[in-house]
């Protein structure tokens, strides 16, 4: 009993420690710089002011929000729409080719996602895997460009990040009762009533979990927009680290952090609030 | 119009080299109440599947109102499903469960409420339109799904073991319930069920099967009391089997040598001399005389024994009874209105009895191993 009690303190204590050291403290000190201004010698002067936050709504940081919201909703629609008939067909596969498929999905995971992402950039240009297999094939007469666009920061996000809308909705439909399926064919639903009346809203939850997981870090993936996209397409990611290592205007980056860290927060608490309302709807 | 809702010819069901279903040949009368009753395995659920048309016969006919429907998708055919765990849907309430069925019709509005609500009247359970399942009690699932299936008026509704999850109280009333809803409506019921007594107490017509084929159809009181073969006696009620041989045939009439006793039996079947029978007597057929009941004119037909259990069940007293040739027999015993000290009833174990039947009340039928 009093081992365990100091396994629970230490163990729980060290985690505590940890993420008030490396989580806490940074970000109260982002918050803090976003409400400093910039300093002649340092990187930040102690004086208050809300300057950032107000520099933030210029149209033209705006349009880089804007931007990159429309290519993160977009890339988690990909995802839903390629994500949605996999997990379907995974939970359909024979229980022994599941645990295989499933490897599959998981295997990308066990290399670095920025090793994965160079590795794009080997099959996306012009030279590369991609056009060569194309033009060999007959299919173009001259190779396509792909690198450095936003069609390839569209693929590169949709490739680093389909995993994350598969596995939930592999568990929520793994979850579904095929007994309900009959039931409503039973009573005269054919296959695409069934899916929307019966299967989509079973599967909700796993919908909206795999939508924050992908929506959220394709906000905040700046290397893939950097890798791929070159120097063209900026996104609020990008603009972060732009503002902390190249233009060195730490308040306005941490500022814009916080925007993100706030409109993320938001994000998980309309999905908290769905979640609750579809407990209630078959919990209760 | 077709005498009948459902005719099965020849129906076979194989999942790869095993057979669930062989060769069914099965006429279902409309309005009627028949229950496919059998142990589970014997492939009841299975023939459920077919009609409702969730899995694909290997071979055979069916014939739904005198259409094939072998290649008809379960939401084409004029048939609904109770299911046995229900299957209701979740995410939606009472009243949007039940109104499933009329909404893929292209019912709206007015005409859908109305009809509705009917369906929930009928099962009791207008004041819970707006719960979701989960809030509801088993028996109230139960009714849900009940009235989800009927609202489509079906020309024939498929219960499958809707009862089982119940405990015995309640089973006993829906039985009741579905039973005069049965008689409301005038739909014909397909009962799946592996409770003997439910079957009984239910159907108009029973089909007793085993091993994925129908070993008896018949009215309930045809199957208990005259039943085809050993199987059904056995699987129905309780039974007593005395092996037999005859010794002098003149039908209907056959005598028998019961472990070193003629006695002359009726039987409906033909049988010659020297063919090994089985004599099935019902437990609560059996009559037991005390050593001081007996007669000599009697005599031929009482087979002394020795009472070796006795079990008060209430209603009736059990007990088992070993006779002196060895074999042990089942009887139950009622409570006599002319017997207020239940003398009758008051025997205690190895006491010495006779024991006898009521002549005709047993069935012959070919010995099987």
């Amino acid at each position: 009993m009093k081992t365990d009690g100091l396994f629970k303190f230490v163990s729980l204590g060290t985690l505590w420690v940890w993420l008030f050291v490396f989580a806490l403290i940074p970000n109260l000190m982002v918050v803090a710089a976003s409400f400093m201004t910039r300093g002649v010698e340092d990187f930040l002067a102690p004086v208050i002011s809300l300057s950032s936050y107000a520099r933030l709504l210029d149209p033209l940081y705006l349009g880089v929000l804007w931007n990159s919201c429309y290519l993160a909703a977009l890339t988690t629609l990909l995802c839903l729409l390629m994500g949605y008939p996999f997990a379907f067909l995974l939970t359909r596969a024979s229980r022994r080719l599941r645990p295989l498929l499933l490897l599959l999905v998981v295997i990308p995971f066990w290399t670095s996602s920025l090793v994965r992402t160079y590795a794009m950039v080997i099959i996306l240009k012009s030279k590369g895997v991609l056009n060569e297999a194309l033009l060999a094939a007959g299919l173009i007469d001259e190779p396509l460009e792909l690198l450095y666009t936003d069609t390839a920061v569209l693929l590169g996000l949709i490739y680093a990040l389909l995993p994350f809308m598969v596995l939930p909705l592999y568990a929520a439909l793994e979850k579904l009762d095929g007994r309900l399926i009959e039931a409503a064919r039973d009573l005269g639903a054919g296959g695409f009533q069934v899916f929307i009346r019966i299967i989509l809203p079973l599967t909700m939850p796993g919908v909206i979990a795999g939508g924050i997981l992908v929506f959220l870090p394709a906000l905040g993936l700046f290397y893939i927009a950097d890798i791929l996209g070159g120097a063209k397409s900026l996104l609020v990611g990008n603009l972060i680290r732009d503002q902390f290592l190249a233009v060195r205007d730490w308040p306005f980056g941490a500022a814009a952090s916080v925007m993100l860290t706030l409109l993320m927060g938001l994000l998980l608490w309309v999905y908290h609030l769905s979640a609750r309302h579809a407990d209630q709807r078959t919990l209760t | 119009m077709n005498e009948f809702v459902i005719e099965l010819q020849n129906v076979t069901k194989a999942y790869g080299s095993q057979w669930v279903l062989r060769d069914i040949n099965l006429q279902v009368r409309r309005g009627e109440f028949l229950t496919l009753l059998g142990p589970s395995g014997c492939g009841k659920t299975t023939l459920l599947r077919l009609l409702a048309g969730f899995e694909q016969a290997t071979c055979g006919v069916i014939l739904i109102d005198g259409q094939e429907v072998s290649h008809l998708a379960p939401e084409r055919r004029q048939v609904n499903t109770v299911f046995q765990s229900y299957a209701l849907f979740p995410h939606l309430s009472v009243f949007d469960n039940v109104a499933f069925g009329p909404r893929m019709k292209g019912c709206r509005n007015e005409a859908l409420r109305q009809q509705v609500v009917d369906a929930l009247r009928m099962v009791k359970l207008e004041d819970f339109a707006d719960r979701k399942p989960a809030q509801l009690s088993g028996g109230q699932q139960q009714r849900v799904a009940v009235a989800r299936a009927v609202v489509n008026r079906p020309l024939v509704l498929l219960l499958d073991e809707p009862l089982s999850a119940l405990d015995s109280k309640l089973r006993k009333a829906m039985q009741l319930e579905l039973k005069q809803l049965q008689r409301q409506l005038g739909i014909t019921f397909i009962f799946v069920t592996h409770d003997q007594e439910e079957a009984l107490s239910m159907s108009d017509r029973v089909v007793v099967m085993n091993e994925g084929t129908i070993e008896q159809v018949g009215a309930p009181r045809d199957i208990y009391e005259e039943p085809d073969n050993i199987f059904v006696a056995q699987f129905i009620g309780g039974i007593n089997i005395l092996s037999g041989v005859v010794v002098a045939a003149a039908h209907p009439r056959y005598d028998v040598n019961l472990y070193g006793k003629t006695v002359t039996l009726n039987a409906r079947r033909h049988f010659a001399v020297n063919d090994r029978v089985s004599v099935l007597v019902r437990p609560e057929d059996l009559r037991i005389w005390r050593a001081w009941e007996a007669t000599a004119e009697d005599a031929p037909f009482l087979f002394p024994a020795a009472v070796e259990e006795v079990i008060y069940k209430g209603s009736t007293v059990d007990m088992i009874m070993r006779l002196d040739s060895g074999e042990p027999l089942a009887t139950t015993q009622f409570f006599n209105e002319e017997d207020p000290a239940n003398i009758n009833l008051d025997f205690h174990r190895g006491e010495r009895v006779f024991v006898n039947w009521v002549g005709d009340w047993e069935v012959m039928l070919p010995h099987e191993n």
